[in-house]
């Protein structure tokens, strides 16, 4: 089933007109809108009437994460505060989050893409969808939502966490379909296992799983647990949310749906746009967003596209799982986490010095985030309490700033390993790509 | 009556005590009083050596995070209520203890004792004739 055949698998010459009809009005409404893009333009000796193609996205500037920072927290919207009816964040690089806005047009688009999304992965109205991504400021859940609801199947909002509560309704529920990051499919499906039940005892025939990333390995897992066939989807909340490409049901990559988001592949160190087929940095711009619109937002998740018909019969441009990120970016539980948030709690507490590394692992399919930490040489108390107290104020404030609970541990100073005099910040025990 | 005690901070790993002993015995450095406090993570070890500054010179070379701290070292009459007569001078007169460790010496036991108030623990026990050790007598032990 395909939810709008005439976007999904129109002509590509039908396409690019619309593309591009929508991608000039784009360029005029943040030239006009936003300063921080006017200003950006007139460098480039562009006005608005200059920008006719898509063709032309090359010779336009990009957008980064930090011009994100930079304009806390609505500098980057393109309509008044009266027009913006919904508000998500995520974590930003330092102590500020990323903060994105939402018109009504804007969530009405929203929930068109991911009713596409899960009409790809055969949901219709005849299914019960548990929606176990976290709602909030996190995209995951209420994006999920809006879509199910308007593709007519039964929303079961549960939102994140709770185990037993899941497993409880996917039994006397029915659910057919579940939401929620691939880790924590497998650790429901292991939990499964542990009450005694099997996958004879629930309905599930499809999940919808993403915000992390996985590899083909624990797909193959997650479905023999529980008995279903498990999709991809993949987004991000500056751009949208999830519903920004997904997988159908020959798992031959993830659609891009781009009469709303046009791709580019970009060498991150040189910055030059590849051709399809090529690895490198996913670079997107939203052409029908008017909240907060993006000129060649650069995610930093390193894919290839590939734009050949699918054997789904859908004409969109597809993208490679992501192979990795071109930045420190990492995503543990489903948060976004960089390394620099960190730096920025430890700047804070005298005891503590500034050299760290954090070790993430994937135990019992669940993330865990364990962060070494270099007492001072100088400014350390030889009370046991004190550095408990330290230990547990660090924990505290991470968690604060991350919304996640880290194993803190205390080591010695000088014992992190070093290179090049800056300290080896990440160890990934993962085995994600 | 003030004695500098050294504390090294230690991560939980195997052979990291070694290091630190072999460092003060390649050194020609002895240990009069010896304690280590352990978390499930690292532990600081704590000991009193004759010469704290040289000592400590020695093990920051090493690379080992060392700090002193000002402790006082009760000497304790090897008899039932020995310990328990300047405990209880201690608790009338409110003064906390951080921490305490016991070693042996030729007087028989004594104690080291941690306070964040070093003077007042040597006031209350001298003012009710409880013995003290010098530092120039400890470091000479």
């Amino acid at each position: 089933m395909i939810w709008n055949e005439y976007i999904e698998a129109a002509d590509r010459d039908r396409l690019k007109r619309l593309q591009n009809e929508r991608f000039a009005e784009m360029i005029e409404r943040i030239y006009y809108k936003v300063p921080f893009y006017r200003r950006k333009l007139s460098e480039l000796g562009i006005e608005p009437g200059d920008i006719k193609s898509i063709d032309q996205l090359k010779d336009l500037p990009f957008t980064v994460k930090d011009d994100l920072r930079d304009n806390y927290p609505f500098g980057m919207f393109a309509v008044p505060q009266q027009q913006i009816v919904r508000l998500h964040a995520s974590s930003g690089t330092t102590g500020k989050p990323t903060v994105v806005g939402y018109t009504h047009d804007d969530l009405h688009m929203w929930s068109e893409v991911v009713a596409r999304s899960l009409t790809m992965a055969g949901v219709s109205r005849a299914d019960s969808i548990q929606i176990a991504y976290g709602y909030g400021l996190f995209t995951g859940g209420l994006g999920l939502h809006y879509g199910a609801e308007k593709v007519g199947a039964s929303v079961i909002p549960i939102s994140g966490g709770n185990t037993r509560k899941q497993l409880q309704l996917l039994q006397d529920f029915g659910s057919t379909v579940i939401a929620c990051t691939p880790s924590y499919a497998a650790h429901l499906g292991e939990s499964l296992a542990k009450e005694g039940l099997t996958k004879a005892d629930i309905k599930l025939k499809a999940g919808i799983f993403g915000a992390e990333p996985w590899t083909n390995e624990m797909r193959r897992q997650v479905e023999s647990l529980l008995g279903l066939k498990a999709f991809d989807i993949y987004g991000l909340s500056e751009i949208i949310g999830p519903g920004v490409a997904m997988e159908c049901e020959h798992q031959q990559g993830m659609h891009i749906f781009e009469d709303h988001f046009i791709p580019e592949i970009i060498d991150p160190n040189t910055l030059e746009v590849l051709p399809y087929g090529q690895v490198g940095e996913l670079v997107f711009t939203t052409i029908t967003k008017e909240a907060m619109p993006l000129l060649r937002y650069r995610t930093r998740d390193l894919t290839r596209l590939t734009v050949e018909k699918c054997a789904c019969g859908r004409t969109l441009v597809r993208m490679d799982k992501c192979l990795g990120r071109s930045d420190d970016m990492l995503i543990i539980r489903g948060v976004n986490v960089f390394p620099s948030q960190i730096e920025a709690v430890l700047l804070e507490m005298s005891e503590a010095s500034l050299h760290y590394q954090l070790v993430v692992d994937r135990e019992n399919n669940l993330d865990s985030l364990e962060i070494m930490v270099e007492i001072d040489d100088q400014f350390w108390s030889d009370e046991i309490r004190a550095l408990e107290n330290l230990r547990r104020q660090i924990q505290h404030n991470i968690a604060s700033a991350l919304g996640l609970t880290a194993k803190i541990t205390l080591v010695e100073p000088n014992t992190i390993p070093r290179s090049e005099g800056k300290a080896v910040r990440v160890i990934d025990k993962r085995k994600l790509v | 009556m003030i004695i500098k005690q050294l504390s090294v901070f230690l991560q939980n790993k195997t052979g990291r005590l070694t290091e630190l002993t072999r460092s003060l015995s390649e050194n020609n450095i002895n240990m009069t009083a010896f304690s280590i406090a352990d978390t499930a993570d690292f532990g600081i070890v704590r000991f009193i050596v004759p010469q704290p500054e040289v000592a400590v010179r020695v093990l920051k070379e090493k690379g080992f995070s060392v700090n002193t701290t000002d402790v006082v070292c009760l000497v304790v009459p090897n008899e039932p209520g020995g310990l328990y007569r300047a405990l209880q001078v201690l608790s009338d007169n409110e003064v906390p203890v951080e921490y305490m460790y016991a070693f042996a010496s030729e007087n028989g036991a004594s104690v080291v004792i941690r306070s964040l108030s070093c003077d007042k623990v040597i006031e209350v026990l001298q003012a009710n004739e409880l013995q003290l050790m010098r530092a120039s007598e400890i470091y000479k032990l």
